[in-house]
């Protein structure tokens, strides 16, 4: 079984604030981590491979400073692992981001699965994973609760529908996005720390795609553009009513009316 | 390619700290005074405008349009289950009806299931011009590929400028992958949707778990994709008379195989959760007996919310452990909360502060409840309550007599 993980550096809060006058994204602190969700995506792999055998191999693209995630993934148990950076990918939007991904993926070799975590803490769109599964031409399913059972040529899995679930059968190659708490992920062992810290990380650039037409990678690649970013109204005004309790009652639910909530 | 370009000649060491500090994302270094731009760069752009006068560039090439006025309408992805309408269908109807009207576009919904023609008719009711309906029985479950086939077929025939899609799990699975098909953008959970002249989409949406917002814009694809949660939205008001056609669809079934079986589908059992809840009735220990609780559900009933507590309630049995907020409960975080008889000490109020809307009714006018409450009513709460109960009964009542 070949299994490939995506995973991403997130910031390691996302408590981001953008200076109101400047529209200047403020950060104190510039610490990142592993997206929380991600390590639902590398223990489903880490547990398929048990029962199956095979390996693991993680992806990601960011920054060279994103090889930190590769590194913790390793302490986990991963086997190989590369990172898709080049100055040329810069200002990707969602789109982009998979179709740059998706290169990379190709340039990883045979894969049978690819486990994504169902979204990131910072964008929190949770499309990367079915746009890069378009890209690849297999089948996918997003918000996977369970792998059931894994067989030769597929998996059968537990998806979260908006009011049902369902136990559905995907065959090989394909791409599952899983839920929180699909496995409790472990933690980094030290022992695998010390053993895969020569452990080489290849980068993977646009000179190493098959695809190699600028146009598509980075700002130019991306539809979307962001006009502008600013911090969400805040409600801070305060107001205290006294009156009799028919008075008072009769205030909140009209004011109750007012915002919608009857 | 567009491209970030950087005066070198203009860098020096009075200012090569200032340029590297204001990139929030860390993405410019300094390389024995050479300045060079890692992967890291958003192209935000900021070191233009905010960094040392005449030292970065944007310069941006021309991207060819596409011709805007072939693409024509609002499309809608009808949400169900087994035919089963998912109401945040009608909210995004309603939407984009909104939008429609500015630049005069019709609305459209599409329909891919099994056995749904019958279904179609209900969306009449609320005001769409035309529903495309793909009914096949390789269409009865939720599979990617044969769904994503139908709506490729619909935005190929119909030419849609933007397509509105709840943002549902079902949603989240095929919007990005159509959008992926057509290289167009998609911008997901939007908040705030509005139409320019131009028929731009101009569309806003929170990130970075809330903290700030985006306003997006896909100018130079069509069609533009949205998705959008449940209760975002306003459904129309539903017509006594429907309006509109409904137009089946013919398709290729080759094009409808799946690698995909879908075995078993079992309800799903819901448990609440007072994290995810959008309306919250929190009590404290004014409550005097356990039987009263039956006073708050009823509130509760009419508010379509979830109750919750405080630690010490929940230590007397009246509310179930999950249902504590506060640091040693759960954090919330809902639309609306109403604290009943809450004193608001710092444990409890740092699990509920960021709540979108507080009411607070407490008799003491000095609880610190009311440093945290938008609405601060001073008073009892059994004086307070039967009688909002009473005024809530009754403003229902008034809406289904018109």
């Amino acid at each position: 079984m070949e299994i490939l993980v995506c995973i991403k550096q997130v910031p390691g809060t996302s408590k981001i604030e953008v200076d109101p006058i400047t529209g200047v994204l403020k950060r104190d602190g510039v610490d990142s981590k592993m997206n929380p969700y991600d390590l639902y995506a590398i223990e489903t792999a880490l547990r398929i491979k048990e029962q199956k055998g095979g390996t693991i191999k993680v992806i990601s693209m960011g920054p060279p400073q994103a090889k930190e995630i590769i590194k913790e993934a390793f302490m986990m148990g991963a086997d190989e692992g590369a990172l898709v950076s080049d100055r040329k990918f810069a200002g990707a939007d969602v789109l982009a981001t998979a179709y740059t991904i998706s290169q990379g993926v190709l340039k990883m070799g045979k894969f049978d699965l690819i486990l994504c975590g169902k979204q990131t803490t910072d964008g929190d769109t949770a499309q990367v994973g079915p746009e890069m599964a378009e890209y690849l031409g297999i089948p996918h399913i997003a918000n996977v609760l369970k792998i059931i059972e894994l067989k030769e040529k597929s998996v059968v899995v537990e998806m979260d529908m908006p009011n049902t679930l369902e136990i559905a059968e995907i065959q090989f190659p394909c791409l599952l996005t899983v839920e929180k708490d699909i496995f409790q992920p472990r933690l980094p062992s030290y022992r695998k720390k010390v053993s895969t810290k020569d452990r080489e990380i290849k980068i993977i650039s646009l000179k190493d795609f098959e695809d190699q037409d600028e146009k598509r990678y980075g700002l130019t690649g991306s539809p979307t553009q962001v006009e502008r970013i600013f911090p969400p109204s805040v409600n801070n005004d305060r107001e205290t009513w006294t009156g009799t309790g028919a008075q008072l009652s009769f205030k909140m639910s009209e004011k109750l009316k007012q915002l919608k909530f009857v | 390619m567009s491209k970030l370009i950087c005066h070198q000649e203009n860098v020096n060491e009075s200012n090569i700290q200032e340029l590297m500090d204001v990139c929030p994302f860390d993405a410019i270094e300094n390389n024995n005074g050479i300045i060079e731009i890692n992967a890291g760069c958003k192209m935000c752009k900021i070191c233009v405008k905010k960094g040392p006068k005449g030292v970065m560039e944007f310069i941006e090439e021309k991207v060819v349009e596409v011709d805007k006025d072939l693409w024509k309408g609002i499309g809608v992805y009808v949400d169900h289950v087994e035919g089963e309408i998912h109401p945040v269908t009608m909210e995004l109807i309603g939407k984009a009806k909104e939008l429609a009207a500015v630049v005069n576009f019709p609305v459209y919904c599409v329909f891919i299931g099994h056995n749904i023609t019958e279904k179609a008719k209900e969306l009449l009711y609320y005001g769409v011009d035309e529903v495309f309906v793909y009914d096949y029985e390789e269409l009865n479950d939720f599979r990617i590929e044969p769904y994503t086939a139908a709506f490729e077929d619909f935005v190929n025939k119909i030419k849609p400028s933007s397509l509105l899609v709840g943002a549902t799990t079902i949603g989240r699975s095929l919007a990005p992958r159509v959008s992926a098909r057509f290289r167009t953008g998609l911008t997901a959970d939007c908040t705030v949707l509005e139409m320019k002249e131009n028929t731009d989409l101009v569309q806003i949406r929170p990130a970075f778990g809330g903290n700030i917002m985006a306003q997006i814009i896909c100018p130079n694809t069509r069609p533009q994709m949205s998705t959008v949660r449940y209760k975002v939205m306003n459904a129309p008001e539903k017509q006594c008379e429907p309006s509109g056609k409904i137009t089946i669809c013919e398709l290729d079934r080759t094009k409808l195989t799946s690698k995909i079986d879908v075995l078993k589908i079992t309800k799903k059992e819901v448990e609440e959760n007072i994290s995810d809840a959008e309306v919250i009735i929190a009590v404290g220990r004014a409550l005097k007996s356990e039987k009263d609780m039956a006073m708050i559900q009823e509130l509760a009933d009419l508010l379509d919310a979830q109750i919750a507590g405080t630690r010490p309630l929940v230590e007397s049995g009246w509310i179930n452990a999950k249902k504590q907020i506060g640091l040693s409960g759960r954090t919330v975080k809902p639309k609306l909360i109403i604290t009943l008889g809450i004193s608001g000490a710092v444990q409890f109020a740092a699990g509920m502060n960021s709540s979108e809307r507080i009411f607070a009714i407490n008799k003491d006018p000095n609880a610190s409840i009311f440093n945290v409450a938008h609405y601060g009513i001073v008073g009892d709460i059994y004086e307070i309550v039967p009688q909002l109960i009473e005024d809530i009964k009754n403003s229902n009542a008034q809406i289904c007599a018109r």
